[in-house]
């Protein structure tokens, strides 16, 4: 066990623990926002009651999302220095941005949209919630630029042994970030839409508060049929540009060994990274992967044997990630198309609900392994081609390490547990009583 | 002035807004426990920051990320020498969020005590740590020229260090019983007055110690010396420091939550002053000194981000006066029936 396995480890389970509740908070702000403008142009109670119920649940999610979000940013410094003191000065504005221009915004005026009921009338109340809701999206296109950096790095020349800023406008127009944002964003509204249908169902399939919660299906429906379909078109965009940019990382999401035009799509592998080979491969379809890298089926695509052996990602996560996230993606569309004709009586039709209750861990899967086949499938450098990841650790004791990490999987692992349990408990008290 | 010369001021700056506001929150939840008799006593302190504490830790976020940004060799320095106080900090701000979002979830007196309790030691330690932490800074951090620490964690916890802890705590109580005598009426209020009044009468001789001992175990008072005019900084301190009793016992409350804000603001510049131009001196060598001239960013990246903040960071304090000014008023029983209360 050395510092950098420890720190990885530390900073994965940070981050993807902090994703757990990130993607609804910033999905249901915007639903939210919408149902409570509702609520201030009708002053129809069933829309109130609505805010209200979410907004709790909202709430929850945003609490264990800032205070796992505090320690993220620091984590950089405390465990990553080299990686802090080499790229600070463009990764570290990025940061800087993100505080002073997004999340400022969205934390005094969600203390202002909890404690203001009285204090501001309707329609300032539910203008509140939408600043809310774009400063927390607003936050993660910042963060999703910083993240695009270490992806493509751009606008920064190498001087004095650092990378230095040489065009701010590059680094925010770095296309891999902005598709980043075009596919995260909307995932993030898919999630909460799904959130929203699996929670409802629960309470349509023991029709009580049938007014909140076919209207609450319905708003979740239409987006996510809409997001469910964005999200696959713009993650098609992402794959062509990572096929363009990050051929190794290609080459791991396919598990694909051979350099060749022409490259087949494999449904089924499992890759040995050790001996360079899949043991097993099912079903091999001649030309779709050089189709979906390069929308053209005669492409050459890069095999793992031609990349050098230590610039190899890991390919089993990568490949599973992908596969899984894909898999997903595309029930998330069935599923909405199929509840787009039955959204007019959706109480007769208990096994589609059902369906929709048990899916609700489905994009937070998807979304985790859409992290994983970034974030790993980068691997081995932490700024792609530029600095590898075993260079960027802090000079620190394996010890301290070892103990944070303790310490973060204990918290959090609590942290989780009261989370889900209040979330739990809020869904079944259901939405204030109509009076 | 020099462009990094205005950052360093700005990271001083951001520290120092951040310890004027969040620190009353600490203070608060510092003595949260022990002068919150009843749950209606406990409920209006979380009511009395409840709009306000999340945005005001962001000026934390923003002190660390204009580190960042404008300082890398600083931010990753600072960050892994310190790494476990840094660690308990982070811990201690997590157990704070949650248990303040989480205590009125559920109305069992097992439950709320498990939150009480967290809401002490998620106050209390980042009052104290960011206190020795900062003391510790200004003494020098045994680190060498290639950012690797030689000390221990539990040097950090020598009585100079400790003095400083002791310094924020005893600020911060004074801060927060000031802000609640603000948002408390009748009994409540009465005892927040005593509470400040008390800990005023240890925390002037401890800042007086504090002063006197940064004579000898640190060079903060040499910029002051080769720069006379600089005492004023320090006058004006006092100033405030000594009209937070009069503003208590004349129970101009507000007054004296400002006096006290300012007395926080201008003991961080006491020592930010006193670093200059370092922000993160070595005690091991003055060569590995980090300062604004050899730890700062490119003069470009400095360039857009004084563009950034010279326009965001008005508009923040904009929006955030606008908060406090929503939220001035004292606590009442309908603000705490209300659904959302804490």
């Amino acid at each position: 066990m050395d510092p950098v396995f420890l720190s990885r480890l530390q900073f994965a389970a940070a981050t993807m623990f902090h994703f757990l509740f990130v993607p609804l908070t910033l999905g249901l702000s915007v639903l939210i926002a919408y149902m409570e403008t509702k609520y201030a142009r009708t002053g129809d109670k069933t829309y109130l009651r609505m805010t209200k119920f979410w907004g709790k649940l909202f709430l929850i999610n945003f609490a264990l999302g800032v205070v796992t979000g505090i320690t993220l940013e620091f984590q950089f410094g405390t465990n990553w220095s080299r990686y802090s003191a080499y790229v600070g000065d463009i990764f570290g504005s990025l940061l800087a941005i993100e505080a002073s221009v997004a999340f400022f915004l969205e934390s005094t005026f969600i203390g202002i949209w909890i404690f203001g009921w009285k204090k501001l009338s309707a329609k300032a109340h539910a203008g509140v919630m939408w600043l809310v809701a774009l400063a927390g999206n607003l936050s993660a296109v910042w963060i999703l630029m910083a993240n695009g950096f270490m992806q493509n790095p751009v606008g920064y020349v190498i001087k004095d042994g650092r990378a230095e800023l040489e065009s701010f406008m590059a680094l925010i127009t770095n296309k891999h970030g902005l598709l980043e944002i075009i596919h995260v964003v909307p995932a993030s509204l898919l999630l909460a839409s799904f959130f929203i249908m699996g929670v409802s169902a629960w309470h349509l399939l023991r029709k009580q508060h049938l007014p909140v919660f076919e209207r609450s299906f319905r708003i979740g429906l239409v987006v996510g049929l809409v997001m469910a379909l964005f999200t696959a078109f713009t993650g098609d965009l992402h794959g062509i540009n990572v096929s363009k940019t990050q051929p190794a990382k290609l080459a791991a999401m396919e598990s694909h060994w051979e350099t060749q035009t022409r490259a087949p799509l494999v449904l089924f592998a499992i890759p040995d990274q050790e001996n360079e080979k899949n043991l097993i491969e099912i079903g091999a379809i001649p030309g779709i992967l050089s189709f979906l890298g390069f929308h053209d089926f005669n492409a050459k695509v890069t095999g793992l044997l031609d990349i050098p052996k230590d610039e190899r990602p890991p390919v089993l996560p990568t490949f599973v990630g992908f596969r899984t996230m894909v898999g997903l993606g595309t029930l998330f569309i069935l599923l909405t198309i199929y509840g787009w004709f039955k959204r007019n009586n959706l109480t007769e039709n208990p096994t589609y609900l059902k369906i929709m209750l048990f899916a609700i861990p489905l994009p937070y899967i998807a979304m985790e392994m859409g992290w994983i086949v970034s974030e790993v499938g980068r691997q081995p450098w932490i700024v792609y081609g530029l600095m590898r990841t075993a260079e960027a650790v802090s000079p620190i004791s394996t010890t301290q390490v070892f103990i944070s990490l303790t310490g973060f999987i204990l918290v959090y692992g609590l942290l989780g547990l009261v989370g889900f349990y209040l979330m739990a408990k809020t869904v079944k008290q259901g939405p204030e009583a109509a009076n | 002035m020099e462009l990094q010369a205005i950052w360093f001021f700005l990271w001083g700056l951001l520290w120092a807004v951040f310890f004027m506001t969040d620190g009353f929150d600490f203070g608060i939840g510092t003595i949260y426990p022990f002068a919150g008799k009843t749950d209606t006593d406990k409920r209006t302190m979380l009511n009395a920051m409840g709009p306000l504490w999340d945005g005001n830790e962001v000026w934390l976020i923003t002190a660390g990320g204009v580190t960042f940004a404008a300082f890398p060799l600083v931010y990753a320095t600072m960050f892994s020498t310190l790494y476990t106080p840094l660690m308990l900090i982070l811990f201690a701000l997590i157990f704070r969020g949650v248990a303040i979002h989480f205590r009125g979830k559920i109305d069992t007196p097992a439950w709320k005590r498990v939150w009480d309790f967290l809401i002490f030691i998620g106050s209390f330690v980042p009052a104290l740590l960011f206190g020795v932490a900062f003391a510790n800074i200004f003494q020098g951090i045994p680190f060498d020229g290639q950012g690797f620490y030689h000390g221990h964690t539990l040097k950090l916890l020598n009585p100079y260090g400790l003095l400083g802890g002791v310094l924020f705590v005893l600020l911060f109580i004074v801060h927060g019983a000031n802000w609640m005598a603000v948002k408390s009426t009748g009994k409540l209020q009465a005892r927040m007055a005593a509470i400040s009044q008390k800990t005023w009468l240890a925390l002037v001789p401890v800042a007086v110690v504090f002063l006197l001992a940064s004579y000898f175990a640190t060079d903060l008072w040499a910029n002051y010396f080769r720069y006379p005019v600089l005492f004023i900084v320090t006058l004006v301190n006092v100033a405030a420091l000594l009209s937070i009793r009069y503003f208590v016992a004349n129970k101009t409350y507000f007054k004296a939550w400002f006096a006290s804000a300012a007395t926080i603001v201008l003991c961080t510049f006491f020592g930010i002053i006193g670093l200059f131009p370092a922000l993160f001196p070595s005690s091991l060598h003055p060569d590995w000194h980090l300062t604004a001239f050899n730890a700062s960013s490119s003069p470009l990246t400095l360039k857009i981000m004084l563009g950034v903040v010279v326009v965001f960071i008005p508009i923040v304090i904009g929006y955030q006066i606008w908060a406090y000014h929503l939220f001035k008023d004292p606590v009442t029983e309908e603000d705490l029936d209300m659904d959302e209360a804490y």
